[in-house]
């Protein structure tokens, strides 16, 4: 499929300090991507350079096959929702909307109609003679998503518009903006440094690093499938086993050493014998036992804290080998009593091949 | 009576008192001298007229003046707005540790008394003054311009006397103008002059009011601008109420050229204050 927008060699830096280095991003139509990242990863950055805001040093922005970086901002058929919403204070909500068609000359009766459509995707229209300040901060970032699609951009530009909003508010907006984005068949590019919300919206999603891609996948895969410790740090919790390949063993078998005990791994990556190694497991991946199973290899340890979430009991063991664990087990209807206490000895192991095998980025 | 209601009733008294002292009396002094008869041996005679009142709606010379102080005060303050936006504008929006310096060079010249700045102004103007010497040095002119002693030097006066009037108030509102607002503007399709036109204008409006009224009404009463710059012919109305009292003897003329003054000053004010409820309505 044709890319919407495509980005090559994109290079950015402020007084000497690069904030985009040698990025490189495909979007497809009606796509929804999420740029996830720490505050200062330069995904606002990136956002501002597509809309036109500030220049890359160098690179390139094709919109449709048209040079994008040639065009003023007022010129791109690029919308953006601003964090703050931005909304013009002195205008009401009505022509808040308006305001972008009224610049391209459109007047009348197609104004109205399509203020009034724009409205009610967002369902705005009961609000639409009221001023900014007399809305509550979900309904300013609705007018502000209203102002942006009336326009009908090719792609829209959306920078952590929920962060301002309660955790309530946020899930329902976050449902809401996903379907609006399926009606509307646009390629949203969605700013936020929230993992669950990525990983709840996206079609794919951009995980930055310091101005770098880390990985680019669907939630999935990323959630996964971490391509690097920084992108398994930062999704998620997760448990890291440190290990040394022993031998391989077919093309996708390692026999790895963790604290002495020989356990194998699936993987897809290339090793050497001797190669320190992290294995990767999430906290729901992890197994506990009470007593130790005979045909399994685990890892013996001891309850030193365990915290009731509602539908998941998470625990901390520490092993005897000095490893802090997280584990999160659902609970179940058929053990309705299952429970740890702290101090209780307990067994760990793992589902087979779950696990993630990264070389250790610390040697 | 508690401490802190006897400290807040001294302080009322004393605000109040000197308010009715210095601020009210004086005016009612003005508005009964007004309409009494000038007698040339005691300055005022105790019996009422309106002579003043008619003396100064009837004779087109004073109504002249009038007309000319308005007009002459409108340019300057068109003058300092359309020079004093630009330079409000970049200097609200240079780096803040640029700022400071930038309003400071301009407050610089405003602690220095006005009346000494306008004879400076006659150095800078005048026939051998520094403007002329630089221009004919340049070889841009053969003969010295005049330019002392007209509409212009009385102009180029008050512009340098009232500029910061215009700028302190439109900075402050420049400052507190949410630039993302004009980022929105031109996101959605504005270009500059739209965006200017669509947002900024109407957002900085109250600064621009507040501004030009600063420059307006005291300009009006500048006096001396006029006698220092302008020589004998370009006579305003504060020169006008100056001469009726210091050197006319007519006291009771001085008086209602005043009251007029006051007037026509308290009506735009009004219309000031009006304009800025509607404006603010929105945002209540």
């Amino acid at each position: 499929m044709e890319s919407v927008l495509s980005i090559g060699g994109l290079k950015k830096s402020f007084s000497g300090q690069p904030i985009l280095q040698d990025f490189d991003l495909e979007v497809k139509p009606s796509e929804f991507i999420t740029l996830l990242g720490p505050s200062g990863c330069g995904k606002t950055t990136l956002l501002r350079i597509i809309a036109g805001f500030e220049k890359p040093d160098t690179g390139t922005i094709f919109l449709d096959g048209k040079n994008l970086l040639s065009l003023p901002a007022e010129k791109r058929k690029v919308n953006t929702v601003f964090q703050s919403y931005a909304l013009f204070p002195h205008l009401t909500v009505f022509n808040n909307v308006a305001f972008g068609l009224k610049i391209k000359k459109i007047k009348g009766r197609e104004l109205e109609m399509r203020v009034i459509q724009a409205l009610e995707q967002v369902k705005m229209n009961d609000f639409s003679a009221r001023y900014p300040h007399q809305l509550s901060g979900g309904q300013q970032q609705r007018v502000a998503m209203a102002r942006a699609i009336v326009n009908r951009p090719r792609i829209l530009l959306l920078d952590e518009p929920l962060s301002a909003l309660d955790a309530r508010l946020r899930r329902e907006m976050q449902i809401e903006l996903k379907k609006l984005q399926r009606e509307l068949g646009i390629s949203f590019i969605f700013v936020t440094h929230d993992q669950e919300e990525a990983l709840s919206m996206s079609d794919r999603i951009l995980v930055m690093q310091e101005g770098r891609i880390a990985q680019l996948g669907t939630p999935r895969q990323v959630y996964e499938e971490p391509e690097n410790l920084y992108v398994a740090r930062f999704i998620g919790d997760i448990n890291f086993f440190p290990g040394e390949i022993l031998t391989l063993s077919g093309s996708d078998q390692v026999a790895v050493s963790i604290f002495g005990r020989q356990i194998m791994a699936h993987t897809q990556r290339q090793f050497q014998p001797g190669d320190k190694v992290v294995l990767l497991l999430r906290p729901e991946d992890l197994r506990l036992y009470e007593t130790p199973p005979k045909d399994i290899k685990t890892f013996a340890g001891t309850i030193v804290e365990r915290s009731y979430r509602g539908p998941t009991l998470d625990t901390r063991v520490r092993l005897d080998d000095g490893l802090l664990l997280t584990t999160c087990k659902f609970f179940d209807e058929d053990d309705p009593d299952f429970d740890y206490t702290v101090g209780q000895r307990v067994y760990i192991s793992w589902v087979k091949g779950w696990e993630v095998v990264l070389p250790d980025e610390n040697c | 009576m508690k401490i802190a209601d006897k400290t807040r009733f001294c302080i009322i008294l004393l605000i109040s008192g000197w308010f009715i002292l210095f601020g009210v009396t004086p005016l009612l002094l003005l508005v009964m001298t007004s309409f009494l008869t000038m007698d040339p041996a005691d300055l005022v005679k105790f019996s009422f007229t309106l002579n003043a009142y008619s003396q100064l709606f009837i004779e087109p010379g004073y109504i002249i003046i009038f007309i000319r102080s308005v007009k002459l005060a409108l340019t300057t303050t068109l003058l300092c707005l359309g020079l004093g936006y630009p330079f409000a504008w970049y200097t609200a929006r240079m780096p803040p540790k640029w700022r400071t310096s930038v309003l400071i060079l301009l407050m610089i010249p405003f602690w220095t008394n006005s009346l000494v700045r306008t004879y400076a102004m006659r150095m800078v103007l005048g026939t051998h003054g520094i403007l002329n010497k630089a221009l004919l040095s340049l070889g841009l002119i053969n003969t010295p311009l005049k330019i002392m002693y007209t509409d212009y030097a009385v102009m180029a006066g008050l512009f340098y006397l009232m500029l910061p009037f215009m700028v302190l108030p439109l900075y402050a509102t420049i400052e507190k103008l949410n630039f993302q607002l004009v980022e929105a503007a031109r996101d959605l399709g504005a270009g500059a002059v739209s965006a200017f036109t669509k947002i900024i204008f109407p957002l900085t409006l109250p600064g621009i009011m507040a501004g030009c009224i600063m420059v307006f009404v005291p300009t009006m009463g500048l006096f001396y601008v006029a006698s220092l710059l302008g020589g004998a012919r370009q006579l305003l109305v504060g020169n006008l109420i100056q001469q009726q009292f210091l050197n006319a003897r007519n006291w009771p003329l001085g008086s209602a050229t005043s009251i007029v003054l006051i007037i026509f000053m308290a009506v735009m004010l009004i219309g000031y204050g009006l304009l800025l409820h509607r404006f603010s309505r929105g945002k209540e």
